[in-house]
């Protein structure tokens, strides 16, 4: 009789079926190894895993096969699977002062302790495009000096040696660091809270609040105090053992970006830092969660708060792609029982004026039309 | 009870899965959310929300609050619109099958366990049932305030005049409330509450209902109880009462008077007809041999 919305197991079973047929496309061409999305899309699979909240390029690269190359569907599959995984250990903090950097950059210092490292970077390339590529073929060798030295300072402590910017102290070690993904958020939010949930961020969201703080939405002055990217060692403390062990390396990129802060009545001018952190090649999110970590800042360091990007709230609970896209598309599900009754409330406030009008109005049929 | 007590011994899950999908440190977490929600009625209690297989606002809270609460022997319901044929409603259902091995039913009477999106069903609830919402906005103050640690602070205070305002202005411009689903209600004269959204046709069957009611919002990380035969009132004013609304037709298959009709359009030329949006009920209705105007004699229809 009526099919709108009806639908049993056999349509959402053919409805899979369509779907991985989409997936594979022409089957004239040659499946996509996870392998090859691991190895040649790897600044996709480096989103994946940021926003997906687990290392593992593996996955990540299978979550992108499997999404057809939806970055937030990817980024979906890995977190329904992350959540069912046993949780063993906290690692300890990673040391990025002892990253082995492939890519390192100041934009405050002409030149700095340690050296300046472009790395594998689009910038200053010529977005033109490359038909070569078409083909395919091998890249031509890298020359140049390659690794700098074991230990790079960072920047930001260079101007600390001076007083010139905020100091930011660790916590103590057996002091709880909040987990989003076992606790709910509540406000306010703590620092730590703030940056687990603009490090699993959606990039795109990320980089046009921090984009409104450049364009005078809640100016902090930024530089890039220093980007660094590179492969830097985890380790877990193993109690049985009573040290703790590397349990592999990561690469991610950290950003620290230093702000200018004109001083408060109990506080000299001076530098504030924004920070942030994302897995893999990931240099815009880094940079855009530096911003929007530092126009967050605002509360803390009593700032007026005038702009989006300093609400916590704001930014804080519209932050999470997967619940976004959870919640925008769950509008295709059925409202119909919802709507009828709209639609019964409208219908008898339509009726209710039309009869008001009609016995205000003379007898000649115009205001009528509005009763039915 | 017999044949439940068989499918206790029976229920296989999906390889690799902890029965009913979430381990057991998180079904913990969640029951003592469900314990503290029960105790202070109304009240939205914070939780650990974890990420579901399916997106959410489809449906994640209520079935994070089912896989807590679920059983061997627990036959369960999922509807959507009231119906057992709706797609997420299948598409739930199935996930449960798949992580539980449970029963299902599409009878009201017979499930021990009811997963709903948007209605309470018709025939009424008993004692030792519960019925599980999903939740997509918990928080009835929301469109009045959008901040988070403002309405903690409206619950803490009970001050709910914002709400009263607001009914007191759709009254003063429209000549009557103009919310039409998502009713506000007081519980227990404590917590005002936001019942999902079902329709206002529905709202009076939260009231005193013998089963225990949970609701989960897994988005928003809130779950919130009605625990049974509590009191449930909506927000009205002594000059205007709260009314639920009316249909000018009986549904068109079963000649039902009082239960939510859909509205279904038949043709481009204005033609609809009126059916029960609980399909259980409806069905009930036609084999007990009711009968509505556009209905063929009622025949048994093939089960899944």
């Amino acid at each position: 009789m009526y099919v709108a919305v009806k639908g049993g197991e056999a349509a959402i079973e053919n409805a899979h079926k369509l779907l991985a047929e989409d997936r594979r496309g022409d089957q004239a061409v040659p499946e996509l190894g996870v392998a090859q999305i691991r190895e040649q899309l790897s600044l996709g699979v480096d989103r994946v895993m940021t926003e997906g909240s687990i290392y593992d390029p593996d996955l990540a690269a299978l979550a992108l096969k499997q999404a057809r190359g939806d970055q937030v569907e990817a980024i979906f599959l890995l977190r329904a699977y992350r959540t069912t995984l046993p949780r063993f250990a906290v690692s300890l903090p990673i040391d990025t002062g002892s990253m082995q950097v492939s890519r390192r950059i100041s934009s405050c210092f002409k030149d700095l302790p340690g050296g300046q490292l472009l790395g594998p970077t689009f910038d200053y390339t010529h977005r033109l495009l490359d038909f070569a590529l078409m083909e395919g073929g091998a890249p031509d060798a890298a020359g140049g000096a390659g690794k700098l030295a074991d230990s790079l300072p960072q920047v930001v402590d260079l101007l600390n040696a001076e007083g010139l910017i905020e100091q930011e102290l660790p916590d103590a070690e057996d002091a709880p660091v909040a987990d989003l993904t076992r606790e709910p958020m509540m406000f306010p939010a703590g620092r730590d809270a703030r940056l687990q949930t603009l490090a699993r961020a959606d990039e795109g969201y990320l980089l046009a609040l921090g984009y409104s703080t450049q364009r005078g939405y809640a100016k902090s002055h930024p530089f890039v105090g220093e980007i660094r990217s590179g492969e830097v060692g985890v380790q877990v403390d193993v109690p049985e053992l009573g040290f703790a062990v590397d349990i592999g390396d990561i690469t991610i990129t950290e950003c620290q970006m230093v702000n200018q802060f004109k001083g408060s009545k109990s506080e000299p001018p001076k530098f504030t830092r924004g920070y942030g952190l994302a897995f893999g090649m990931s240099e815009r999110k880094a940079m855009a969660m530096s911003l929007v970590d530092r126009s967050l800042r605002a509360e803390d360091l009593a700032e007026d708060i005038t702009a989006p990007a300093q609400d916590e709230e704001f930014v804080l609970y519209h932050a999470d792609n997967v619940e976004a896209s959870g919640f925008v598309q769950h509008l295709k599900l059925p409202h119909h029982v919802d709507f009828q009754a709209e639609l019964a409330l409208v219908r008898l406030m339509r009726a209710e004026i039309a009869a008001q009008k009609a016995d205000a109005a003379p007898k000649d049929g115009v205001y009528e039309e509005a009763a039915q | 009870m017999s044949s439940l007590q068989q499918s206790y011994q029976t229920t296989a899950t999906l390889d690799g899965y902890n029965f009913g999908f979430l381990d057991e440190q998180t079904k913990r977490m969640l029951r003592r959310a469900i314990l503290k929600a029960v105790a202070i009625p109304g009240y939205q209690v914070p939780f650990g929300s974890r990420e579901m297989p399916l997106p959410y606002g489809w449906g994640t809270g209520g079935m994070q609050v089912t896989a807590a609460v679920i059983g061997g022997n627990d036959i369960l319901k999922v509807i959507d619109q009231g119906a057992d044929d709706t797609t997420n409603a299948v598409s739930i259902r199935r996930f449960f099958v798949r992580m539980t091995g449970v029963a299902t039913t599409e009878k009201t009477r017979e499930a021990t366990l009811i997963q709903t999106r948007h209605r309470v069903p018709e025939t009424p609830l008993s004692e030792g049932q519960i019925l599980v919402y999903q939740v997509p906005i918990p928080e009835p103050l929301r469109w009045l305030e959008p901040r988070e640690t403002e309405t903690r602070k409206m619950h803490a205070l009970s001050e709910y005049g914002v709400m009263h305002v607001k009914l007191y202005e759709d009254i003063a411009q429209h000549g009557h409330i103009s919310t039409a689903y998502d009713y506000p209600v007081l519980v227990n004269g404590r917590y005002l509450m936001r019942c999902s959204p079902i329709p206002k046709f529905d709202t009076p069957k939260l009231h005193m209902n013998g089963a225990l009611q949970l609701f989960g919002a897994g988005r928003e990380k809130r779950i919130y109880a009605v625990p049974p035969y509590t009191d449930v009132k909506p927000l009205d004013f002594e000059d205007h009462p709260f009314e639920i609304e009316r249909w000018p037709e009986d549904c068109a298959l079963c000649g039902a008077g009082d239960s939510f009709l859909d509205e279904v359009i038949l043709d481009d030329r204005g033609g609809r007809m009126f059916v029960c949006s609980d399909t259980d009920y409806c069905g009930e209705r036609r084999a007990a041999g009711h009968v509505g105007k556009m209905s063929a004699p009622y025949k048994e229809e093939a089960a899944e």
